[in-house]
């Protein structure tokens, strides 16, 4: 420690029995649990006390112009986004690295297909309905947990195209260390993609 | 956890979902007669049998990676 290099980067921490950086995803992700958290019990207090009819009653699905097919095909794509990036680390741990990049290649396209998706479909077409987060309850909420899983695979996106490009040095010099970040990026990645999981049947399907 | 159980975790989830997607829209299907949620219906029994399949694959191929 004294000679600035971080401990315990690759060989597991003697108490916790894990390497820092697994630890410290897993303290992200604990606290993203709580925000994702009170976000649904929020959507499910309001959808509860919500009267049936009147300006605040709560809409259906397709009162509020979402398609289960474009959600449901935007989930499909999140899916297969979690097995290459799993595949990624498959392949890291293998050694092959170029194989690697190209599994993340695939994720960051599918990252932004489903971005692109939900951007032209459903914000766009919405909003130039007048159906904004400021129109209801509802569409309040809609954009507020749609819109932060939005922000979360953004920041996965980024990352991903860190450790391809800028960040793929690592691997020359610490290949274990790179790999152990690659499963960090992908703990991240599986979290983002279980919480539109839950997102897709609350929103598209028990409305 | 490592990455590897949290896959697992995560195929298990998206199984037990897709299944009950599956069912939501074969009823969809009862009510409206949209053919197309027929076909979803369908496809995603197909794809939950296929996510178990996977699981079990990724488990096998995974043998010497610890759970932790």
């Amino acid at each position: 420690m004294s000679d600035g290099v971080l401990p315990y980067t690759v060989e597991p921490h003697p108490v916790t029995g894990v390497y820092s950086g697994k630890l410290g995803t897993w303290l992200f992700l604990a606290s993203e649990v709580m925000l994702f958290g009170a976000l649904f019990s929020a959507y499910i207090l309001l959808r509860v006390g919500a009267p049936e009819t009147g300006r605040a009653a709560w809409p259906t699905a397709e009162e509020a112009g979402l398609s289960w097919k474009i959600g449901g095909f935007n989930t499909l794509i999140l899916i297969i986004s979690s097995v290459t990036m799993v595949m990624a680390w498959v392949s890291l741990k293998m050694g092959n690295f170029g194989k690697a990049r190209m599994f993340l290649a695939i994720t960051v396209a599918l990252a932004l297909t489903f971005l692109v998706l939900k951007f032209t479909l459903e914000y766009v077409p919405k909003i130039q309905h007048g159906h904004g987060p400021d129109h209801s309850v509802f569409f309040g909420l809609y954009f507020t947990m749609t819109g932060l899983h939005a922000l979360h695979i953004i920041g996965g996106i980024v990352v991903m195209l860190y450790f391809m490009f800028p960040g793929a040095g690592l691997w020359k010099t610490n290949p274990e260390y790179y790999t152990n970040r690659i499963e960090c990026t992908g703990l991240y990645w599986h979290f983002v993609d279980l919480v539109w999981i839950f997102l897709f049947p609350v929103l598209y399907l028990m409305n | 956890m490592s990455l590897k159980t949290f896959h697992i975790v995560f195929v298990a989830v998206c199984a037990v979902f897709t299944t009950g997607f599956g069912f939501w829209a074969v009823r969809n299907y009862e009510a409206s007669g949209d053919v197309a949620a027929l076909v979803c219906g369908i496809g995603s029994f197909v794809g939950a049998v296929s996510l178990c399949i996977y699981g079990v694959w990724f488990l096998r191929k995974l043998k010497g990676v610890s759970y932790l």
